[in-house]
């Protein structure tokens, strides 16, 4: 019997993940206009002035992904632990943070990076200048594996519980609150003509960080779920 | 395969919520034998797999796998064991073969499309590999499921109600591959309410009350 590498495990993993998700676009598809609509609210709500728009685009746009992010969490492993993959996966003679690792990278792949690619058009909207928007991608891009990976915990964690969907975001919303400060920031940064380097250097550390350890501690939490 | 790989239960007890299911269970499982786990609905017939398999910490007791506790042994005991649980563990959206080829790997098997096909053929699902599970039957989908046993060298078969939505001529093929299984030197430890008999097989029944 050969063993796959683990890069081979990683890459098993995504495209299984990818896979189904081209079977069933829909969850990819709401992720993605519910981005759309929350930030397209803010200017019918506060009313379209130029400058005020300019000034809380980052904001808005950091928030909504927050918010959006938080809709697909609760999916992460939930089917696979309905129809039992999830039991198959920790019975599998492989790393089974591997395997988590492989599942953010795919969860991330169809919620969080379709965010960054349309966050552009969303901040012509609000008018943003070239600059801000460039540094907006960059940290939403910094930002929201982050997201993916904070995400992974507290879905593991929630797993099998009723009530789960709302639970998990109630548990996971307070801890993103760093990356929101430091993602809006960068963007603030460049608006008032000031370097967004410190902001993006935080958001890079916070993605090592949490690429070391939320695998890891995510695939714990998914054992403890499962007795 | 190790050369005679063996199972021990000793003095094993499982707890669900604060009710004991058993206590001081032992047994032994060596090559080429298969054992029957019997008991009413609630007995822990579940629990005892699920306790095999490291899902359930047992209370008290230890699970030995050639000699060594399983929680020494880790990731390679479980290269060694296959468990079927009342879940089939496969994608309605995906084909029959896609399922197989994907579990397999998961459970790091890297299987040609041949032989995954030939696998899926033996199981009485020829012109169904293309198809997504979603379209076929309980039965079928339990046949996709049970296909995995057939590529993945495991000396340990697990099995939960393998017999489920099956019907005769699929038992008569379950029977036959378990019989095949014990022959070559592997052990299966199953639960079902159905009969099964293997040719040449005396099976051991282990009681749970």
């Amino acid at each position: 019997m050969s063993r796959l590498t683990v890069f081979g495990l990683l890459g098993l993993v995504i495209r299984r993940d990818l896979l189904l998700a081209m079977r069933r676009r829909a969850d990819v598809l709401t992720t993605l206009i519910f981005f759309v609509m929350v930030v397209s609210l803010f200017p019918l709500g506060v009313g379209p002035e130029p400058d005020m728009l300019r000034k809380m685009a980052g904001g808005v746009l950091w928030v909504a992904a927050l918010l959006s992010s938080m809709l697909s969490l609760p999916r992460m492993f939930s089917a696979d632990h309905i129809d039992g993959t999830l039991e198959q996966m920790m019975l599998a003679p492989q790393s089974l943070t591997v395997m988590v690792l492989g599942k953010i990278v795919a969860h991330w792949m169809l919620s969080g990076l379709p965010l960054v690619l349309i966050a552009p058009v969303l901040g012509l909207q609000f008018d943003m200048p070239a600059d801000a928007i460039g540094v907006l991608m960059l940290a939403l891009l910094l930002g929201t594996p982050v997201l993916s990976m904070i995400g992974a915990v507290g879905a593991a964690l929630t797993l099998g519980l009723r009530g789960g969907g709302v639970l998990v975001s109630l548990l996971v919303l307070p801890l993103t609150i760093p990356v929101l400060i430091f993602g809006a920031g960068a963007v603030e940064a460049v608006s008032g003509g000031m370097d967004a380097a410190s902001n993006l250097s935080l958001l890079g550390a916070f993605l090592l960080f949490a690429l070391v350890f939320s695998p890891f501690v995510a695939a714990q939490a998914l054992r403890i779920s499962m007795e | 395969m190790q050369a005679s790989p063996i199972l021990e239960v000793i003095d094993l007890a499982c707890e669900r919520g604060d009710h004991r299911l058993f206590s001081g269970l032992s047994f032994t499982l060596s090559g080429g034998e298969l054992m029957q786990v019997q008991g009413e609905n609630g007995k822990g017939k579940t629990t005892l797999l699920r306790a095999l398999c490291g899902f359930v910490q047992p209370v008290a007791g230890a699970v030995h796998w050639c000699g060594r506790n399983v929680e020494e042994w880790d990731e390679d005991f479980h290269a060694q064991t296959c468990y079927l649980g009342h879940l089939n563990a496969i994608k309605d959206e995906l084909s029959a073969l896609e399922n197989l080829l994907l579990t397999a790997g998961l459970a790091g098997v890297q299987l040609s499309e041949k032989s995954a096909l030939d696998a899926l053929r033996r199981m009485g699902l020829r012109r169904k590999e293309h198809l997504p599970v979603r379209v076929l039957s309980q039965g079928q989908r339990r046949r996709v499921a049970l296909s995995r046993l057939l590529v993945v060298d495991a000396a340990l078969w697990i099995l939960d109600e393998p017999l489920t939505a099956l019907d005769v001529g699929a038992v008569d093929l379950m029977q036959e591959l378990i019989g095949e299984h014990l022959s070559n030197g592997g052990m299966a430890i199953f639960t079902t309410h159905q009969p099964l008999h293997v040719a040449g097989i005396e099976t051991r029944e282990l009681l749970l009350s």
